[in-house]
């Protein structure tokens, strides 16, 4: 194996269709008008010398050294500025430009230290590179003058031009003594991630790097998205993994395991050791970005805690027993045989991981519904993106967003609904922001002032706050406002809809109480913005809606998506580039839990198991009968649990006790039960709770497929060997051995074969294929051979659009004199979901804790004060955390975050749901705030449960 | 909460998700709805609930309820 070298062209790809033909030295190339000529001579495969020119930023012309001659034209210009025109005639290499680099190359090596061989970047230094490409052999101004590199100079006197080392980031180093300004960390920062962090601060020879107002990079506002390190041409900004172990020898193209963005990595490797994870430029999703998670918190697949050894009890209040894989997968069967011939046979389930494979998911949803013979199986997006599932195929027939992530690119307004992309999908946020810098406009409608309604060079032309739990009378308030001012694009809804329902939705949205200013009442939205921002939507060119868990996690979350699917029919916002409907999806693989059939109503690509012609396909193909009832949902088998109908539950990486609401049920559920099996990373807080737990492996152990946000396919290829032994998939065929199911899957590929040849949305999708074309898009089947980046082009997947009225009914979760505030939750960019792999890296550095978000005004009335300890109560239960008053939140609103199992967020949240699919209301409880002394005696109470409950007893004494 | 005041109302919110639809169509649909999401033993449980007078039932839930089929006993369908 070798490492993926990608080609650095130095400048960005025009996007012009007009073709320009030039000649560089002597061959004619032909490229798209806007080419520099730098990168029309790589196109040739000529590179010329150049330090400050990297493909994913703009051109800047400061090193010097890309200089070229061009027949008839004065002077040696640089070819990274200068663009291709008909008929120039280029020279890269005469004697004039070698004298030149010679001279420039020799400045830059007169201030920078000469340690290559002990440099981290030795072997991937491009300053080193072209010292030697330019034939430099000597530096005839020495090193004793002016300079960076020395702290002291030879007389002892301190040297005022040296800074030291900033180490304070926990992934990487700022070493300006290697620096030589050439400005792509600074430029990477603006056009790449759109943190504008970095700037040179200082003139001529003073000029540094400096992070923030010169504060060291921890400090700043440094996202840690690593954008600057991959910039950096020299070793002054490196990887701490890199300087600890060395370059690496080979890497492997993959994907990231952590949110629905599906970022495209290099996993640099040496032996079975990464190096480090580098963004791969191919990468549809992500265009060579990453974020502080996917770059750099993998550390957690190494970490102590990782359990790597099967484990099993009696009860829950016994020590865990390391034991054998045999023993392990033997009390799974065994007692899911007994529980199922004493309860009944619907006494049984699963719950599918959105974070493990689809080939992963996919066996498990076939282990319960064909093994155990019920259909009682869901996944992670029911508390998520269920909603997404309903209303979406209500309205246009497929479950899924209907863009890809290019798409943005041509957007001019962007409605961004309950979404926080810059915490939640920072590689996404990133090309939204650069898109909005270049002019789009942007809607946001949040309760809180997320980053995106004001940050550097970003504001939203309008941001609905609103009250929350009224997004479904927002929504219809803004159809009411296309609807009743004439803004109804007529010839898409009257071509592409069903026009009486679209003629009975447009007179109810027409009705006077959907107004802006009637709802504004209950919505606390100002109706004259409302409307502004309606008829911006309506009116601005291509507008994009995109969404997330502040939509979905409702009492209407279904209702809601259908309102959004709704403004974009009546609007002809579909079926192009730059226009949509997009969720954005939360974990990795949560688009693709719900495709391969986790939900216990339906099959893989959303078939319900009560068509008997869908069935009898699974029927032939698995060689068994199957259930043709739908199963519980994951709160229903709780509820359940409860009644005493439900007793045995295999729980392949998700963790529901801290994730699901209402903690107190959640936990009386799994205490009814008599096996609940955890395939996990680690001891999660479900494990607490758990009679056998099997070790599972990392996205780095293993091969398959994820599926993000936008559709997109994408390859997850194993780097090493599974530390605890198996990778999941292979341990979910040994329980199938045990319930009599004769698979032999060699690899995950057959089973994709196997989902490929049961799924018409995934007719043509293979390994081979995703290989041949880096990713691809379902659908993928004879009609779309090469994969689908935008759905509903011509028709919708249903035939015609379907307008659903939306009435808002008010959640019963309300406030009133015993709880007056109303919590919703989130999430921050440097922790994932639970924490659980998050946690377990540097990553706390930015975030130790969950803290209470509260408006000064409330926080005031009650005494509280900057990072005191409240108490936060609602009607399931109450918790305790420090405060953090800010005005990003309203009067009346508090949030916080649930990346800590400490903070027993959902002890509070309710388990209210929403109506067509029992997603929890995480995002609205009413709650009261005060003062406390420190953590509630229930919080200490689990803290030693939770302690008592992950003791593993020591190794028995060999005989 | 018992376990059928839940369902009741989760009955309930489907029935008011449908209802801006007139009770003509909302009803079927109602029904199609819980015959299609709801498992075999959430199903007997609301028709017990019916059965014992239904209430707190909102009065499309109800209508919808009537036509439900009767749900699969326990154990009645053999892999």
């Amino acid at each position: 194996m070798t490492l993926v070298n990608e080609i650095d062209y130095g400048t960005p790809a025009s996007k012009s269709e007009k073709m320009v033909t030039l000649t560089i030295d002597g061959v004619e190339v032909t490229v798209p008008e806007g080419t520099s000529i730098m990168r029309a001579a790589m196109e040739l495969g000529t590179q010329i010398p150049k330090l400050c020119a990297t493909d994913s930023i703009e051109a800047f012309g400061s090193c010097r050294l890309c200089l070229v001659e061009i027949e008839g034209r004065p002077g040696t210009p640089a070819s990274c500025t200068t663009p291709a025109m008909n008929g120039l005639v280029v020279h890269t290499q005469t004697s004039r430009l070698k004298q030149l680099r010679r001279g420039v190359m020799e400045l830059y090596i007169s201030d920078h230290p000469l340690d290559c061989l002990t440099c981290a970047a030795n072997g991937d230094c491009e300053l080193q590179d072209m010292a030697g490409a330019v034939g430099l052999r000597d530096v005839r101004y020495g090193y004793d003058g002016a300079n960076h590199v020395f702290a002291k100079a030879k007389d002892g006197a301190a040297n005022d031009a040296w800074m030291p080392k900033d180490e304070s980031n926990p992934y990487f180093t700022y070493d300006p003594s290697k620096c030589i300004v050439c400005n792509r960390c600074v430029r990477a920062c603006e056009e790449v991630q759109g943190t504008f962090a970095l700037t040179i601060a200082g003139r001529g020879f003073e000029s540094r790097v400096a992070a923030g107002m010169s504060e060291n990079f921890l400090d700043s506002e440094c996202v840690s998205c690593g954008a600057c390190v991959q910039a950096c041409p020299t070793a002054t900004l490196s990887e701490k993994s890199l300087i600890d172990i060395g370059q690496p020898e080979h890497s492997v193209v993959t994907t990231c395991a952590y949110c629905g963005v599906g970022c495209s990595f290099k996993a640099e490797m040496r032996g079975e050791e990464v190096v480090r994870m580098v963004p791969y430029k191919d990468g549809k999703a992500n265009r060579g970005h990453s974020c502080v998670k996917g770059r750099f918190a993998w550390g957690y697949t190494t970490h102590k805690e990782r359990i790597l050894k099967p484990m099993v009890r009696d009860k829950i209040t016994d020590p865990w027993r390391e034991t054998t894989w045999e023993e392990a997968i033997d009390r799974v069967v065994s007692e899911f045989k007994r529980i199922q011939f004493q309860y009944g046979r619907d006494a049984v389930g699963g719950i599918t991981s959105s974070r493990c494979t689809n080939e992963e998911t996919f066996l498990v949803q076939k282990l319960i519904r064909a093994g155990f013979g019920v259909n009682n199986v869901d996944t992670c997006a029911r508390v998520c993106h269920s909603p997404t599932g309903y209303g979406l195929r209500t309205a246009f027939g497929t479950s899924a967003g209907t863009q890809d992530f290019d798409s943005v690119e041509d957007s001019d307004v962007m409605l961004v609904i309950g979404a926080n992309p810059t915490d939640a999908h920072p590689v996404f946020a990133s090309r939204m922001k650069k898109r909005l810098r270049a002019g789009a406009k942007l809607i946001v409608v949040d309760p809180r002032r997320i980053d995106l309604v004001r940050s550097v060079h970003i504001e939203a032309a309008h941001h609905l706050p609103l009250l929350p739990g009224t997004n479904v009378a927002v929504l219809t308030a803004m159809a009411h406002v296309i609807v009743t001012e004439g803004l109804v694009n007529e010839k898409f809804v009257r071509e592409r809809c069903e026009m009486d329902d679209f003629q009975e939705w447009a007179a109810f949205v027409a009705e006077e109480r959907h107004s802006p200013e009637a709802v504004a009442k209950f919505t606390g939205v100002d109706p004259a913005e409302l409307r502004a921002a309606a008829r911006l939507y309506a009116t601005g060119g291509n507008a994009a809606i995109y969404y997330g868990l502040g939509v979905t996690e409702h009492s209407q979350g279904s209702t809601t998506v259908m309102a959004i699917a709704n403004l974009a029919m009546v609007t002809g916002n579909l079926g192009r580039r730059g226009v949509g409907v997009n969720p954005l999806r939360g974990q990795n693989n949560v688009q693709g839990s719900c495709d391969m059939g986790s939900f216990p109503h339906e099959f893989s690509g959303y078939r319900h198991v009560s068509d008997d012609g869908v069935r009898a396909t699974f029927e032939a193909m698995w060689g068994t009968k199957l259930n043709p009832e739908p199963g519980l949902r994951i709160p229903n088998m709780l509820d359940a649990a409860v009644e005493g109908t439900f007793r045995g539950l295999y729980i392949q990486g998700e963790d529901i006790l801290q994730s699901d609401p209402d903690t107190t049920h959640v936990s009386a559920g799994l205490a009814a039960m008599e096996c609940v099996v955890v395939q996990d990373l680690f001891l999660n807080e479900t494990a607490n709770y758990a009679h056998v737990f099997l070790p599972g492996s990392t996205f780095l152990e293993k091969d398959g497929t994820f599926t993000n946000a936008e559709r997109r396919i994408q390859l997850v290829r194993r780097v090493m060997t599974p530390r605890n032994g198996y990778a999941d998939w292979e341990i979910t065929q040994l329980l199938a051995h045990g319930f009599g199911l004769d698979w032999n899957y060699t690899h995950p590929s057959q089973v994709m074969d196997e989902i490929a040849a049961l799924t018409p949305t995934f007719k043509n999708v293979s390994f081979k294929k995703i290989e041949e074309m880096g990713s691809v898009q379902w659908p993928c089947n004879d009609a779309n051979p090469e994969g689908s980046p935008i759905m509903h082009a011509t028709t919708f997947a249903r035939g015609k659009g379907k307008f659903m009225l939306t009435e808002y009914v008010p959640t019963d979760e309300r406030t009133g004199p015993r709880f007056p505030l109303l919590l919703t939750t989130g999430r921050i960019l440097s922790q994932y979901n639970v924490g659980a792999q998050t946690r377990r890296t540097e990553n706390v550095m930015w975030h130790d804790e969950d803290r209470l978000e509260i408006h000064p005004h409330d926080a005031e009335q009650r005494g509280i004060k900057e990072g005191d300890w409240v108490r936060i109560q609602s009607r399931a239960g109450e918790t305790a955390l420090r405060a953090l008053i800010t005005d990003r939140v309203a009067p009346g609103v508090v949030y916080t975050t649930f990346h800590h199992p400490l903070t027993q967020a959902n002890v509070i949240t309710t388990d209210f749901s929403d109506w067509a699919t029992n997603c929890p209301e995480y995002k609205v409880t009413a709650v009261q705030v005060g003062l406390s002394n420190g953590p509630t005696q229930y919080q200490e109470d689990y803290d030693a449960f939770a302690r008592a409950s992950r003791r593993i007893a020591a190794a028995e004494a060999a005989e | 909460m018992q376990q059928h005041e839940k369902l009741v109302m989760m009955a309930n919110q489907i029935a008011k998700a449908f209802a801006a639809q007139g009770e003509a169509r909302a009803v079927p649909q109602i029904a199609k709805h819980i015959q299609d999401f709801w498992d075999p033993r959430m199903r007997r449980g609301i028709l017990e609930h019916l059965a014992n007078g239904g209430a707190g039932l909102d009065p499309l839930a109800l209508a919808a309820l009537r036509q439900l089929h009767p749900a699969p006993q326990a154990g009645a369908h053999q892999a």
